[in-house]
């Protein structure tokens, strides 16, 4: 387990603001927490809140790393803050709610409504070639190939990576990184009936893989640590191939 | 007053709550799934280890089917499921990981020739068959005489869901999230929807629908120390229990999980153990063969959880300031093996205690887990007594796990139960039974009741803070109702926690917004916990027997002959402070697997007086078919396919892989 210094002050700075209350200005708010071991940002808000402010918004539910939910600015840097040591941090610590995505009010915003858009944009589900017999004996797959797809099945649609991307401040329809490792990876995907002309009419623009300027903040921040730089150069590589 | 008409009202975006909806989709019935968050963050998610389904097509698994899957979940219930409900369960289960395949989810799969595996601490090569080569391969979990846990990786239930949730979303299926039931409508014994509030803006509208299913998990947030999600509060469970018609069964049956790291109780996956693992104490000593020694680390979860308390009570414990711990030890199993196959216990090791479980061991305890216990219904998911309102997965009491479940069968009930009782709805919404004949007057009545409550909260300024009461359930309940239970504490359990709801009737928040109000929230969630946690506990209470996870040391025996039953628990009144509690017998003549030796500790256990009639009935039974016929000695002896929906009563086919 790791050990912090014993008895730090912990400041916390968390830009504050409710969309839903007229009377609400953007702020930030400062609040102090002595340290203990084992402390996570989990923790800290949970007492935040418990202490000196009620009404402080924020969004955990596996607390665990393995939902999503907690994806918010620690430090001017997107993360999971659930398993954010507070040990791994300095002192001061300034947290802020993803940007690009809708504020919902102070840390929660509204991812799902995000990905849901994406998801039904790009068709992110397996386009059965011919509905599965269910009594009957499963199609066979390489093991490698399984493993390979679950690489990329590993993302929890966090938001980090869109928080973290320049394109997606300048450009509302962009899928981001998240909407681009889904394609690549429903293309791997032997029992998807989609061709490359089909992940072309769904990504083939600057919406889409030709909006990524490279600068990889996603692959940089992402909490699962997908392959997001490798998987998009391929896909830009065979799109542009296609066109 | 805004009300919304649909056919099916699903509450909860899990699992059980998506297949749920898919099915009644795919049958022509529109549908809206509720949800607290965004589906894909319900706690399915959380599921690691994997799905148990007879498939036998990986070398350890040959010979499993139905009929071996079957025997270990009733065993692993120590006698309290439905039988017919397991049946059904173990014949479908299959055919539930074939067609989440044909939705994308990447099975790991059976690669032919020899590898190596740790099995009871020691290397051994394992050959797998050349023509099981490219199909869905299985490991090893606690209870189970097979390697029969399908899995993906360490991420399961994450690859299960986004599988579902991309499902609902290429069916169209409206999720509306942050969207939490108060309470369901309901008249004459029949439930019309419910009363739902808008967690961003505050707002309450009326969802009326033909059938409302309730997917809302477990109560495992009753509990201190818990692996659940912070969602996890037993909502949905409740709202059913406020009717004062629904019944809830076996509420004091409640898991507790061997391998939670310690202090963020956190899990760490069966798989650990079913790969290979092993537990050992302060002294490095690897304990769990001087309890079983046949099962040893893989014994069922209860009897390992039990293992381990006796043996940190013997003062073998570590000592850390959180609390006494033991060690889990998946060193043992290589650096690649754990860095591939048990990827989210690598990443929770990283992230929460700073280590490498490959390189060190991981402080563990036994934390709550998992809600045996939920709305009790019938075979098709329908509650018993509230017309119109189903339940499944988590949140339903269906029975296939009784006392205590195995593991790898949660998840796999999820999707399992989602496939046959969303066929069992689509039924009911297209006959007249479903006709909904309410009056709008009504609505508004329900509405206006739970309106009236959160403005008494809101306005009240001399009440208690939610917070302190809640902290002295959740205490309560790990300390007087966990592992091991004696009458004493849980007499004193039932008492406080009666008084603490009575507290929890006058409280105040200090944040007095309508809308979004986390305090607010936690105040009206109250009340419905406590009465969760009263069910657990005064069931606890009176059960002077142990059987599976409900473990009495002043009743130590499993007592058939007056136990052999389910808890049913109703709440009488708005006004009650303590459920009513009911009986549901079980009847041994019935069974196709009458009460016997678990196989676990010694054979120590009180009869039922017809369990001997009914085992040489068996004899008898099976004497007139042909012994290599085994799905015609099953149907003599318990029929349940008739009971299925007919889409799902063919029979699995498996290749049959020599060992």
């Amino acid at each position: 387990m790791s050990s912090p210094s014993p008895g730090r002050t912990l400041v916390f700075k968390i830009l504050r603001h409710n969309p839903q209350d007229p009377t609400s200005e953007p702020h930030v708010a400062r609040f102090e927490l002595e340290e203990y071991e084992g402390m996570t940002l989990f923790i800290a808000l949970n007492e935040i809140r418990e202490r000196f402010a009620p009404d402080l918004q924020f969004d955990f539910v596996c607390r665990a790393g393995i939902c999503g939910s907690c994806g918010m600015v620690i430090n001017g840097r997107p993360g999971l803050a659930c398993r954010t040591l507070t040990s791994t941090l300095a002192p001061e610590i300034t947290l802020a709610p993803l940007p690009v995505f809708k504020l919902i009010a102070d840390l929660s915003v509204d991812t799902g409504e995000w990905m849901r858009g994406m998801s039904e944009r790009l068709e992110t589900w397996i386009h059965e070639q011919t509905p599965v017999d269910l009594h009957a004996v499963e199609e066979r797959m390489e093991p490698e190939l399984a493993e390979a797809i679950y690489e990329l099945d590993r993302c929890i649609e966090c938001g980090c990576c869109i928080a973290a991307c320049g394109t997606a401040r300048m450009r509302e329809d962009f899928v981001g990184a998240v909407g681009l490792n889904k394609i690549a990876r429903f293309r791997l995907d032997p029992r998807d009936a989609r061709d490359d002309g089909d992940f072309y009419d769904l990504i083939g623009d600057d919406d889409g893989v030709f909006g990524c300027m490279s600068l990889l903040g996603c692959h940089d921040i992402c909490p699962k640590e997908l392959p997001l730089q490798t998987q998009i150069a391929f896909l830009r590589r065979k799109m542009v191939r296609v066109s | 007053m805004k009300i919304v008409y649909t056919d099916v009202l699903v509450i909860g975006g899990g699992l059980a709550g998506l297949r749920t909806a898919v099915g009644v989709k795919q049958r022509g019935f529109d549908t809206i799934v509720l949800s607290l968050v965004p589906a894909k963050r319900s706690h399915s998610a959380a599921a690691q280890g994997g799905m148990q389904a007879s498939l036998g097509h990986s070398a350890m698994g040959a010979g499993d089917n139905e009929d071996v899957h079957f025997e270990d979940t009733v065993k692993g219930s120590d006698w309290g499921a439905d039988q017919r409900v397991a049946r059904m369960f173990t014949h479908v289960a299959p055919k539930a990981v074939r067609e989440l395949a044909g939705w994308g989810v990447p099975w790991n799969r059976v690669s032919q020739g020899e590898r190596e595996a740790v099995i009871n601490a020691e290397r051994v090569v394992i050959t797998e068959s050349a023509k099981a080569h490219g199909l869905i391969t299985a490991r090893d979990f606690g209870g189970t005489r097979k390697w029969r846990t399908c899995y993906t990786s360490d991420g399961t239930g994450h690859a299960m869901l986004f599988a579902l949730g991309d499902q609902s979303i290429a069916h169209g299926i409206p999720v509306m999230e942050r969207m939490e039931a108060l309470a369901l409508i309901h008249e004459g014994g029949r439930c019309y929807g419910a009363v739902v509030r808008n967690l961003v803006t505050g707002e309450l509208s009326a969802f009326l629908a033909r059938a409302t299913t309730i997917a809302t998990g477990g109560y495992g947030r009753i509990y201190k120390v818990s692996t659940n999600a912070v969602i996890c509060e037993g909502t949905g469970t409740a709202i059913a229990l406020e009717t004062g018609v629904a019944e809830l069964g076996n509420m004091e049956a409640v898991q507790f999980h061997p391998t939670a790291i310690v202090p963020a109780g956190i899990l760490t996956t069966e798989g650990c153990r079913g790969d290979g693992g092993i537990l050992r104490d302060v002294k490095g000593h690897r304990f769990m063969p001087d309890y079983e020694r046949e099962k040893r680390e893989l014994a069922s979860r209860d009897v390992v959880s039990r293992r381990m308390t006796e043996h940190m009570r013997k003062g073998l414990a570590v000592q850390s300031p959180y609390g006494d711990h033991l060690w889990l030890d998946i060193t043992v199993l290589g650096r690649e093996h754990v860095h591939k196959n048990l990827r989210e216990v690598t990443d929770i090791c990283r992230y929460f205690l700073g280590m490498d479980p490959a390189e060190d061991w991981i402080p563990v305890r036994p934390t709550q887990h998992y809600s045996m216990g939920g709305i009790r219904t019938d075979h098709r998911g329908e509650s018993t007594t509230l017309k119109g309102l189903f339940a499944c997965g988590e949140a339903a009491c269906w029975d296939m796990h009784g006392f205590n479940r195995l593991g790898g069968n949660s998840v796999a009930e999820t999707v399992v139960a989602g496939m046959i009782v969303s066929e069992f709805i689509a039924d009911f919404c297209a006959g007249s039974e479903s006709d909904i004949n309410l009056s709008t007057g009504l609505v508004r009545e329900f509405v206006e009741r739970e309106q009236a409550g959160l403005d008494g909260l809101l306005n009240s300024s001399n009440g208690e803070s939610a917070s302190a009461i809640r902290s002295r359930m959740e205490e309560i309940m790990i300390e007087q109702v966990g592992i091991f239970r004696t009458g004493s504490e849980l007499e004193s359990a039932v008492e406080e926690l009666e008084q603490l709801l009575e507290r929890s009737r006058r409280l105040s928040v200090r944040n007095r917004v309508p809308g979004a109000n986390p305090e607010l929230v936690a105040a009206y969630r109250l009340p419905k916990m406590l009465k969760l946690a009263l069910c657990a506990a005064l069931g606890a209470r009176q059960r002077t027997e142990s059987r599976g996870a409900h473990y009495r040391e002043d009743f130590p025996q499993r007592n058939d002959r007056d136990w052999l039953n389910r808890s049913i628990t109703t709440w009488p009144s708005a006004e009650a402070t303590l459920p009513r509690l009911d009986y549901e017998s079980i009847e041994v003549g019935d069974m196709e697997l009458p009460p016997g030796f678990r196989g676990y500790g010694t054979r120590d256990h009180i009869d039922h007086p017809h369990s001997d009639q009914r085992h040489r009935q068996i004899e008898q039974i099976l004497k007139a078919v042909d012994p290599n016929d085994r799905y015609a000695r099953q149907a003599a002896l318990m029929p349940f396919e008739h009971l299925l929906p007919e889409k799902y009563r063919p029979r699995s086919q498996r290749l049959e892989i020599k060992t």
